[in-house]
């Protein structure tokens, strides 16, 4: 190790492994490019989906259309909420997870690169999975809550749940090990000084989310084995037909995990949001600590909620009465949250970005979906609400008005880091503002057909029901939003080649992140920095500084600086770039093909139960199941024992 | 430089060293990876319990009467009390293999550790008997409620030990190659923790479904 | 790396003696044994149904609390741990709890045919369940 301790004079891409190509992106362990697969691919989903919602508007654009079959329409709603909430929102917050919070707290990685490899392709291919349904006519189609006994044999005899339960038990398993490592990553992998307290919002809201996620997902994959045992070994926990079992214990099992995932989809937008807001307000984040303690009793109290659910479902006034007050009570850390961004934007110094304007559009667009779902707290409401479009019209506002508007500011806010280009901004207020007005067009009406009594998840509509008009409308919003999309998509992918070069920090931020080079070298921080507060690049600036909790502007503070210069200021790091992790003497896991050689075993194991079912009984693939499971213990034991990994 | 890297990844083990809490990462993901499986298994226990004497047909966990008439409960709580000791006597054998290592005793490390693989292995067959004992009785994952959250439930446990025993024998293999000293206290004691949390949810499984009617 | 925020601590919890962890295994046996008297004491018509349940269940938290504490070290280690673990147990607690509560105590119409089904309401020594 003393060979390296003094810098070895520059080489030229001195790699001691492949760096670019294919192969080096299928064994990378780094967290940076495993974060850029993550979004890619996401984003195709995201397009995908975007498809799938697309061709049911396109059905319900006039009344008693045959565009699309009853069936087909039941496959492809449920495909887009799937597609939707675990192919590509999950993903797309977990891309940002992974590029920005080993950046955010100053470390050099996860705490487990390798695992986070793995929970990438068991991602990657459990997506494929789930699609593949569509070659087979046979995707799933129960919506993406499965209600059993609706799914079980009796009920639906296809294959189409069959891929419900295998897929998703994949793409679980996935986000719980991804969850699992970054919990560690930001307890243990924190710079110097970085307290709990000085940590990026962004980093708190998604080890909350992780925290949700590693327990919710749990009790998800156990409701969805459950159902895998009664479709293909006959079990009775479902079974209300001839076994006496309960019809509310699949309810109970999926919503305690699908409560806790609306919260898993918005809390680390809430934490972008909150990235974005200071910044260009130029003032720290109001609140911080309240900001904090809100995001961990929304997740608390996310816990406690589910059964709101099931107010139709005669769960008896005690339960009603417990779970509509538990949901009331959660909209007070939200409020907070939502005046704590309003305190961050007033009087600040506004700069009306992309992001920022995304952002801002997020507060309103997510208080109108979280105000409908107050009233939906109120059980006697909630019954006249309950399978009607009121309920589309609400979980759209906080999933796109939320999600999506906040994960796009994101982009915009975090682009020029990941590709150390900037998003072209005349093209971003394009987007913005299609996007804006395509939402509250396709879903703005949804509220008032819910009101007339539009059924949710049915084909089609007679004409004489007066529901036509708004129909129209949402769907002509719908190629509203698709153009506005249409436009992001040519943004990312030229501003990718062409964009204007960005700095190390183009907005002026003060998160640690924006003291590197854009795009990050690839061991991210030359040397460690030392964090002496929460707003590190706004500490030096007796105008900013003044804000910042622990600040200290004196001369004697020791000001962090990083490779030998101080932060803040973009400067040429084209030398710095040239410098490899192995000139620097800093030490890189090296690449590893066995996180997707173990994925592929994982996805064979579950795959091989739905050609069981295709073939028959008679004509079983038993032999992939087990080719699956010895290719799962021999990379499983292959993993474990890899030199060059202490772990 | 490859020779390098390996010598100080064995000597100072970095993971220990340069974390923010000065805890080992590794022991840290374990418990949380234990906390994601008290989910689990919380989620079955609690199908187990939401189900809990509402089989429609027999055979019953526990002596019934249906219609008038006494059904004999299936459950054999002499020998799962049994095979519950024996668990518990693994789990004390694991806690002296890791004392073992902690002291740099490798036969004593080899052999508790098989002890506890072999002790393990006894709980395994004790279940096997079990569960083809019900088979035979007529109860199977298909027969009724108790039959689903029966086998689905011991059998998920059954599973957890089985890689514990797996795991226990090739640790057993690794020390019995000299590869498991002292400095590596720390995987043994992973270990411990995966094959005592196995012991603890049979502490929650046995009262639950063998012993309270 | 020299930091004075920076919390380090040391594996520095003394591992207890071959000799307390056989105490604490000859204690887990002990209880088991008297788990098992309460079923057999319930059986044999001792206690009631409810008394033999409360007391089965305390017994095995307890043990539950000895292997957690003192063989999985949580007793001796860092708080950092315990919490770690205490959560999500917690958690599944819960979801235990909720789940009996739901289905067997506070529950609505939708689940209230299963107290009329025959091999519900009528246990030998049971009695009829709380609900």
């Amino acid at each position: 190790m003393a060979s390296t301790a003094t810098v070895a004079a520059p080489r030229a891409a001195a790699a001691p492994h492949a760096e670019t190509g294919l192969w080096s992106w299928i064994t990378t362990v780094d967290h940076k490019r495993i974060g850029v697969m993550y979004g890619v691919t996401a984003f195709l989903y995201f397009l995908v989906g975007g498809i799938e919602a697309g061709l049911v508007r396109v059905q319900l654009f006039v009344p008693n259309n045959d565009f699309l079959s009853a069936e087909s329409y039941n496959q492809l709603f449920s495909m887009h909420a799937l597609t939707m909430i675990f192919l590509a929102l999950m993903p797309l917050t977990a891309a940002f997870f992974n590029f920005l919070v080993p950046l955010q707290i100053g470390a050099r990685d996860v705490a487990f690169p390798r695992l986070n490899a793995l929970s990438f392709w068991v991602y990657f291919f459990g997506g494929l999975f789930l699609n593949v349904s569509w070659f087979l006519k046979a995707a799933p189609n129960s919506g993406w809550f499965a209600y059993a006994p609706l799914t079980i044999k009796t009920f639906s005899p296809g294959l189409n749940m069959d891929f419900y339960v295998l897929g998703l038990q994949v793409v679980g398993f996935s986000s719980i090990i991804a969850s699992l490592n970054f919990i560690i990553t930001i307890i243990n992998m924190r710079a110097p000084g970085m307290r709990l307290m000085r940590m990026p919002i962004f980093t708190w809201l998604t080890l909350i989310t992780s925290v949700l996620m590693v327990t919710a997902l749990a009790v998800f994959t156990i409701a969805v084995t459950e159902l895998m045992f009664d479709r293909l070994f006959g079990t009775n926990f479902f079974n209300t037909v001839s076994a006496g079992a309960d019809p509310l214990l699949w309810q109970h099992l999926f919503w305690m995990f699908g409560h806790p995932e609306v919260y898993i989809l918005i809390l680390p937008i809430m934490g972008m949001v909150s990235e974005v807001l200071p910044t260009f307000s130029r003032k720290p984040l109001f609140g911080y600590n309240v900001m904090v303690f809100s995001g961990i009793l929304i997740g608390w109290l996310g816990w406690g909620v589910w059964s709101h659910h099931m107010f139709a479902t005669g769960m008896g006034p005690i339960a009603d009465s417990f779970f509509a007050l538990s949901t009331m009570l959660i909209a007070i850390p939200t409020g907070i949250k939502i005046f704590n961004w309003l305190g961050t934007m007033w009087g600040g110094n506004l700069r009306f970005t992309t992001a920022m304007l995304f952002s801002i559009a997020f507060i309103a667009m997510f208080t109108v979906g979280g105000i409908s779902g107050v009233m939906h707290s109120a059980a006697p409401a909630d019954l006249q609400q309950t399978d009607t479009y009121f309920v589309v019209a609400h979980i759209h506002y906080v999933f796109f008005g939320g999600t999506v508007l906040g994960l796009w500011s994101g982009l915009y806010y975090w682009y020029p880091k990941v590709f150390g280009r900037m998003l072209d901004e005349k093209m971003g207020k394009v987007h913005f503002w299609l996007t804006l007005i395509g939402m509250n067009m396709t879903f703005f009406p949804m509220h008032f057909l819910g009101m007339y009594g539009m059924p949710r998840r049915t084909f089609t509509y007679a004409d004489n029901l007066g529901f036509t008009a708004l129909n129209q409308l949402e769907t002509v919003g719908m190629v509203v939003i698709v153009l506005a999309t249409l436009i992001f998509a040519i943004n990312l992918f030229t501003a990718w080649k062409r964009g204007e070069v960005a700095g190390n920090n183009p907005w002026g931020a003060a998160t640690l992140e924006w003291s590197i080079p854009s795009p990050p070298p690839v061991y991210n921080f030359r040397e460690i920095p030392v964090v002496h507060s929460r707003m590190p690049l706004w500490e030096g600036d007796p105008a900013l500084s003044g804000g910042i909790p622990h600040g200290k502007v004196d001369e004697t503070t020791e000001r962090i600086t990083l490779g030998g210069t101080k932060v803040g200021e973009v400067r040429d790091v084209t030398d710095e770039n040239k410098m490899s992790a192995h000139d620097l003497g800093i030490h890189l896991p090296p690449p590893s093909y066995w996180p997707i050689v173990l994925a592929a075993g994982i996805s064979v194991f579950f795959g091989s139960m739905i050609f069981r079912q295709v073939t028959g009984p008679a004509h079983n693939l038993w032999y992939l199941s087990f080719a699956g499971l010895v290719t799962i213990v021999f990379a499983v034991y292959a993993f474990a024992f890899e030199p060059g990994h202490s772990h | 430089m490859d020779h390098a890297h390996a010598m100080a990844g064995h000597a100072a083990d970095p993971a220990h060293i340069d974390t923010s809490t000065g805890l080992d990462s590794r022991k840290m993901a374990f418990w949380t990876f234990i906390g994601s499986e008290c989910l689990l298994f919380g989620s079955l226990i609690a199908t187990y319990m939401a189900y809990k004497g509402s089989s429609l047909t027999g055979p019953y966990p526990h002596d019934t009467l249906v219609n008038g008439k006494l059904e004999h409960g299936i459950l054999n709580i002499p020998l799962t009390s049994f095979s519950t000791f024996i668990l518990l006597m693994s789990s004390v054998m694991m806690v002296l293999a890791l004392n073992a290592v902690q002291k740099g005793d490798k036969s004593g490390s080899v052999l508790w550790l098989l002890m506890t693989a072999l002790f393990g292995s006894v709980f395994l067959g004790c279940q096997v008997f079990e569960f083809t004992h019900f088979y035979h009785e007529g109860l199977t994952l298909q027969t009724n409620l108790f039959g689903s959250t029966f086998f689905v439930l011991t059998g998920f446990h059954g599973a957890h030990v089985t890689v514990g025993v797996i795991y226990l024998l090739t640790l057993a293999y690794l020390a019995h190659k000299g590869k498991v000293g002292p400095e590596k206290t720390l995987n043994v004691e992973i270990a411990g923790l995966y094959w005592h949390f196995v012991d603890v949810i049979w502490i929650v499984i046995f009262p639950l479904v063998y012993l309270i009617k | 790396m020299s930091s004075t925020t920076r919390e380090i601590v040391h594996d520095q919890h003394t591992h207890p003696t071959r000799r307390f962890y056989l105490f604490i295994g000859a204690g887990l046996l002990l209880l088991t044994v008297l788990e098992i008297l309460g079923y057999v004491g319930e059986t044999k018509g001792v206690y009631a149904s409810g008394t033999a349940a409360i007391l089965i269940l305390i017994l095995s938290g307890i043990k539950f609390f000895m292997v957690v504490a003192y063989f999985m070290h949580l007793k001796f280690d860092n708080k950092l741990f315990t919490g770690i673990f205490a959560f999500p147990a917690l958690l599944g607690t819960l979801v235990i709890v909720g789940c009996i509560m739901l289905f067997h105590v506070v529950h609505g119409v939708a689940t209230e045919y299963h107290a009329n089904t025959p091999a519900d309401a009528q246990h030998v020594s049971g009695g009829p369940r709380g609900g």
